[in-house]
């Protein structure tokens, strides 16, 4: 025990290893508190698709030697979660089938740009790092750093600031538009939150695994808590807490650091639906 | 005075009428009933008085002060899925939001009407509660008391007293007929109950292949009056 503590005190001196446990935090924490909004109006799979236009984006970027991905790939992001989220509430046979055509095709174009322009010498460890995000986090530039802090700290004031109409838009859209709630405008931004945290937990996960942080903490706290606001502060409390290990264990193991979250918060969901259960049987 | 007019109306969805020919006033006060057999497209007047679905011909006129909120509305069915975690309190306050503009957080007065309306619903017992767990007709009550929380000018409800216990049913006449009378709402209610239209409206309109629109008294002694109370099982009006 002495020992792990050791080496975790040793790794604490770097500074990369303290900035990439506060972006991963802040991440971690944006990231849960929309996760359960976008679980809740079946949007996880938007996130999922979300996630590849990102990819797809990311790897143009790359080809295309630029230094700080995340100028290009945001605003592409953004736009198509605006485009994704008005065919989602048309959910159909069409919204959906065009959700998978979106994914797979940027998925397949940007691995395809890759193979075609990649300058770097180790393409496939590109690719795996892009989809699994195994080092990302502590390698962030500086810039890219402040910008991710910058951004999470917007979205969780976003998401604190309009708190009651994001829920009153998920619970019930029509009543709050018979209210005279601008829902479009929350539904807008519901969209612009959600792609600005897609992207930026692609550096922590990468973008095959960012889904596992937005679904996660949301459906492991909603097995046992039955108000939105107990279930929001369970999955932030989830999702640090997930990250947080994830990235500890991963440091001290060596293990890629978005598949370690996944399988942790795996687990965390498991034993949540333990406790839903115990709960359960005690009413 | 006036506060919603209809001129020639025809409402549906994505252009296909279901309803046509309205005409019709509600003005502030009224006990408004609207009757008509299922499928006649009462609900869908509903959702197009409350802008949620565009008319397919003709316009709706309303009082320019309602267009800062104070409509309050119980839908028929809330598509609320299965799962959605969220408590009567947490519910019963969104009814509060319209005339908030942009304050992010609820006020102390805010939290004490969403505390009256739970206790003159009868659900205040339950206002920790999961609303996916409970009857049917508690989540109706929870629904009135936040349509309650937002009516301050006039209450649109869908048939608010289907799945309620006889009760239940009468309490709910008394205090909508309270906050028709007391507070001076409007109510425009849907309704298949004989009750509600014989005991309370001051006028009706009745949708169907023909359309009538007038006070109650006229109503009960025209055709679709007399069909609509043949119905229920009851005399024509003497
Ligand atoms: N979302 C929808 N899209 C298309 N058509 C619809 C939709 N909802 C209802 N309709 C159609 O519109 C017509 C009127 O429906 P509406 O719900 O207004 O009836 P209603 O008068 O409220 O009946 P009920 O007494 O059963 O509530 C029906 O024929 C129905 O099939
Ligand atoms: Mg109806």
């Amino acid at each position: 025990m002495n020992e792990i503590i050791e080496k975790l005190l040793f790794y604490m001196e770097y500074p990369f290893v303290r900035h990439a446990l506060a972006v991963g935090v802040m991440i971690a924490l944006c990231s849960s508190l929309l996760g359960v909004t976008l679980v809740l109006k079946r949007f996880s799979f938007i996130g999922d698709g979300l996630s590849h236009v990102a990819f797809g984006t990311t790897a143009i970027a790359a080809a295309a030697n630029m230094t700080s991905s995340l100028t290009v790939v945001l605003p592409v992001t953004v736009v198509s979660a605006v485009l994704l989220l008005r065919t989602g509430r048309r959910a159909g046979i069409n919204g959906d089938a065009a959700l998978a055509m979106v994914s797979v095709g940027a998925l397949a174009g940007g691995y395809l740009l890759m193979n075609l322009l990649s300058a770097g010498p180790n393409l496939s460890g590109d690719v795996c790092s892009t989809l699994f995000g195994s080092v990302s986090i502590l390698t962030l530039t500086e810039r890219d750093m402040y910008l991710c802090m910058a951004l999470s700290v917007a979205a969780i004031a976003m998401f604190l600031l309009f708190y009651n109409k994001i829920f009153a838009v998920t619970f019930d859209e029509n009543f709050a538009r018979a209210l005279g709630e601008k829902t479009d405008f929350y539904n807008f931004m519901i969209a612009v939150m959600t792609a600005v945290i897609i992207v930026l937990a692609m550096n922590l996960a990468g973008s095959l695994l960012v889904s596992a942080l937005v679904v996660f903490p949301a459906i492991s706290a909603m097995r046992v808590f039955g108000s939105f606001r107990a279930v929001t502060v369970c999955s932030a409390v989830i999702s640090v807490f997930g990250v947080l290990c994830g990235i500890l264990v991963s440091i001290l193991a060596g293990t890629p650091v978005g598949s370690t979250i996944a399988v942790l918060y795996i687990g965390i969901f498991f034993v949540f639906c333990g406790l839903g259960k115990l709960k359960g049987r005690r009413e | 005075m006036i506060q919603i007019r209809c001129r020639d109306l025809s409402v549906g969805y994505d252009g296909k009428t279901v309803a046509s020919g309205l005409n019709f006033e509600i003005c502030s006060g009224d006990y408004f009933c609207i009757a008509g057999q299922n499928g006649s497209g009462k609900t869908t007047l509903m959702k197009t008085l409350l802008r949620l679905l565009p008319p397919v011909k003709g316009n709706i006129l309303t009082e320019k002060s309602l267009n800062d909120g104070g409509i309050g509305y119980l839908p028929q069915q809330t598509p609320v899925q299965k799962d959605f975690p969220a408590s009567v309190r947490e519910i019963v306050l969104s009814g509060c939001q319209g005339m908030r503009g942009l304050r992010p957080f609820y006020s102390r007065i805010e939290k004490a009407l969403a505390e009256v309306n739970m206790e003159k619903m009868g659900v205040h017992g339950l206002s920790e509660r999961c609303y996916r767990e409970l009857s049917g007709g508690q989540q109706q009550r929870v629904l009135l008391a936040r349509a309650l929380c937002a009516a301050k000018k006039i209450l649109l409800l869908d048939e608010p007293v289907s799945g309620l216990d006889p009760g239940a049913t009468e309490e709910m006449y008394g205090l909508l007929a309270e906050l028709n009378k007391k507070d001076d709402i409007t109510i425009v209610m849907i309704s298949h109950d004989r009750r509600a239209v014989l005991d309370y409206a001051d006028r009706v309109l009745h949708i169907g292949s023909v359309c009538f629109f007038g006070t109650k008294e006229k109503y009960l002694q025209s055709g679709p009056g007399r069909e609509f109370l043949y119905s229920q099982g009851g005399k024509a009006y003497e």
